[in-house]
């Protein structure tokens, strides 16, 4: 299988800015600055259908041209690697193995869209990767891939770093430039959207590191060649799975969009650990509602993950064993957004608490019928939260009503868990 | 006090910034660094620093899971207790560091060196159960290498 992201990988270490570029890295900058005009590059992401991997899918090209021409003053590019949804470890993997293909697409992105000053903000705890990427942006610099007249270009950019203090709600974009500007990380309303007006006022983009750090291919193979890297005629390129939880090989793999579930499962995660079977699993990172065993045939690219009922999301597959208990997995994970909530809008702060109670209540053998409604009713009203991270919440809720609903009255009925704890 | 030093540093971090309140995070974490905790004084410097009020400052500094308002141990462990280390048995790893250290997730050891905090995933999901302390991070957590970590990180401070 072509891996694009993992092609300069070195086992235990990450590759040099020499290895990387004896390998062809900076020559997608080179040819972009030589022989295309931003438009041109701009049009490139577009025909290849890259859409974003940081868990939207939202398409890259498109978003990127939603900034307008004309307005005066600057505007921004900035990287979001505020990675902090639970079952997602694809940032880090990739950019403590190699920092360039980042550092050459923000470049290419920037030059796309006419940016002087880019921005990555990173989460704390990946400290490894923010200093590989320090080192990286030096390394290019020095050697003229960065900073005034690239390569002789008249193009100039810069990229700075920026080390978060550990806030799950930061990832939301417009929380994200609250939190760049030194303002306390809620979110902003929308409209006015970030290619219009984001950071400082300015016209922003915000895009995913693994999105970001495949425009230098896109530049140098050409959409086609992207395109063919997917499984099915529908996506475009690969993706990273980063798998947790009950299988052999829990490690993160650049995969073809298109390979379905089982195919991850069974191949390169190894199956389950021995003694084990599989009984459901998360398919995208926190926020997606579960897939069992039925959906093992889907292909996992952003439309055919939507049809068969979750988001393709982060690509952060968490994988749960017959032992698990469905009502304690969502309560946990409902936990996580009740104590992650901002706290800026009513529905998130006091709505995700009380479904955690009505888990709570349930997983300790005091459910009654009525909270299955009670949950069903959340799961509505929770839509109406200021920004995305309480729906998102509610995913794995919506999820365990559809599909574990019989588990949920066995709590009830029985009036204790008919599980032992997990492990 | 911050020392001269510190506060050349942190001056010219803040003229360095697009507008002086991009700098608060790096203000408030370099301050933490030095007082071990981000001091009522942290929050008076800082403010001084980035042209802000106390009051701005504190509503920055509450928000973030990593600013410690309160005092803290010299080491601040952070277990994760979220889903995929949940998954491998994460909630019995924190129970069994708060056994070993004699407190309750929240707590200070009487001794200053370590503090427990739960807290969300740390991006660590296939190496589960895992666990950050200070800035070192340590995953596929055991009973028996949570003792041994424990044991080397109090040989670290003493």
């Amino acid at each position: 299988m072509e891996q694009v992201l993992f092609r300069h990988n070195r086992p235990g270490r990450a590759v040099t800015f020499a290895e990387y570029a004896g390998e062809g890295g900076f020559d997608a900058l080179r040819k972009a600055l030589r022989e295309l005009s931003p438009d041109d590059v701009q049009q490139l992401v577009i025909d290849a259908n890259l859409r974003g991997r940081g868990g939207a899918g939202f398409p890259t090209g498109k978003k990127w041209s939603f900034v307008p021409r004309d307005l005066p003053g600057p505007r921004w590019l900035i990287c979001n690697c505020d990675e902090m949804e639970p079952g997602t470890y694809k940032d880090r993997v990739l950019l403590e193995a190699n920092p360039y293909s980042l550092v050459e697409g923000m470049v290419l992105a920037s030059y796309a869209i006419g940016v002087r000053n880019a921005f990555i903000f990173i989460r704390r705890g990946y400290e490894t990767a923010a200093a590989n990427l320090r080192r990286a942006i030096a390394e290019a610099k020095d050697a003229g891939l960065l900073g005034e007249n690239i390569l002789g270009s008249g193009f100039s950019c810069d990229i700075d770093v920026h080390v978060s203090a550990g806030r799950y709600i930061c990832g939301e974009e417009t929380a994200l430039m609250n939190a760049l500007e030194g303002r306390r990380a809620n979110p902003r309303a929308k409209p006015p959207f970030p290619a219009v007006k984001g950071l400082w006022g300015g016209p922003t983009v915000v895009n995913n590191v693994e999105t970001l750090a495949n425009i230098p291919a896109i530049v140098a193979h050409g959409p086609a060649w992207f395109k063919g890297l997917a499984r099915i005629p529908e996506a475009s390129g690969t993706k990273l799975f980063c798998i947790s939880g009950h299988v052999r090989n829990t490690a993160c793999f650049e995969l073809p969009l298109g390979i379905t579930l089982g195919e991850i499962i069974d191949g390169p995660c190894g199956g389950m650990l021995p003694g084990r079977e599989f009984k459901a699993c998360i398919p995208g990172g926190a926020s997606t509602p579960f897939f069992t065993a039925e959906q093992f045939n889907v292909p996992m690219d952003f439309d055919a993950v939507a049809k068969a009922g979750s988001r393709l999301g982060t690509g952060g597959v968490v994988v749960f064993d017959t032992a698990t208990c469905m009502v304690a997995a969502t309560l946990n994970l409902i936990s996580f957004y009740a104590r992650e909530s901002c706290g800026w809008c009513t529905p998130c702060r006091e709505g995700l608490p009380y479904v955690r109670w009505i888990l709570e209540e349930i997983e300790a053998g005091r459910g009654a019928e009525e909270h299955i409604g009670m949950l069903r009713e959340h799961v509505q009203y929770l839509n109406y939260a200021f920004c995305p991270l309480a729906p998102g919440a509610m995913g794995p809720v919506e999820g365990l009503l559809r599909l574990f609903e019989d588990e949920i009255r066995e709590h009830i009925t029985l009036g204790r868990c008919p599980f032992k704890r997990s492990m | 006090m911050m020392p001269e030093k510190l506060k050349t540093e942190l001056q010219s971090r803040v003229a360095h910034a697009v507008t002086s309140r991009e700098a608060a995070v790096d203000v408030m974490k370099e301050l933490q660094r030095h007082y071990g905790w981000f001091t009522d004084e942290a929050v008076g410097e800082a403010a001084e620093l980035l042209g802000l009020t106390e009051l701005q400052v504190e509503e920055l500094a509450t928000f973030y899971e990593m600013i410690y308002r309160r005092p803290v141990g010299k080491r601040v462990i952070h277990v994760c207790d979220s889903i995929s280390c949940w998954a491998v048995g994460g909630e019995t790893m924190l129970a069994h560091v708060g056994r070993r250290l004699g407190v309750e997730p929240g707590e200070t050891t009487g001794d200053g060196i370590f503090t427990l905090l739960p807290c969300c995933c740390l991006g660590n999901c296939g190496e589960g159960p895992t666990m950050m302390v200070g800035d070192t991070l340590y995953g596929r957590l055991t009973a028996d290498s949570i003792d041994e970590i424990l044991a080397r990180e109090r040989g670290g401070i003493t």
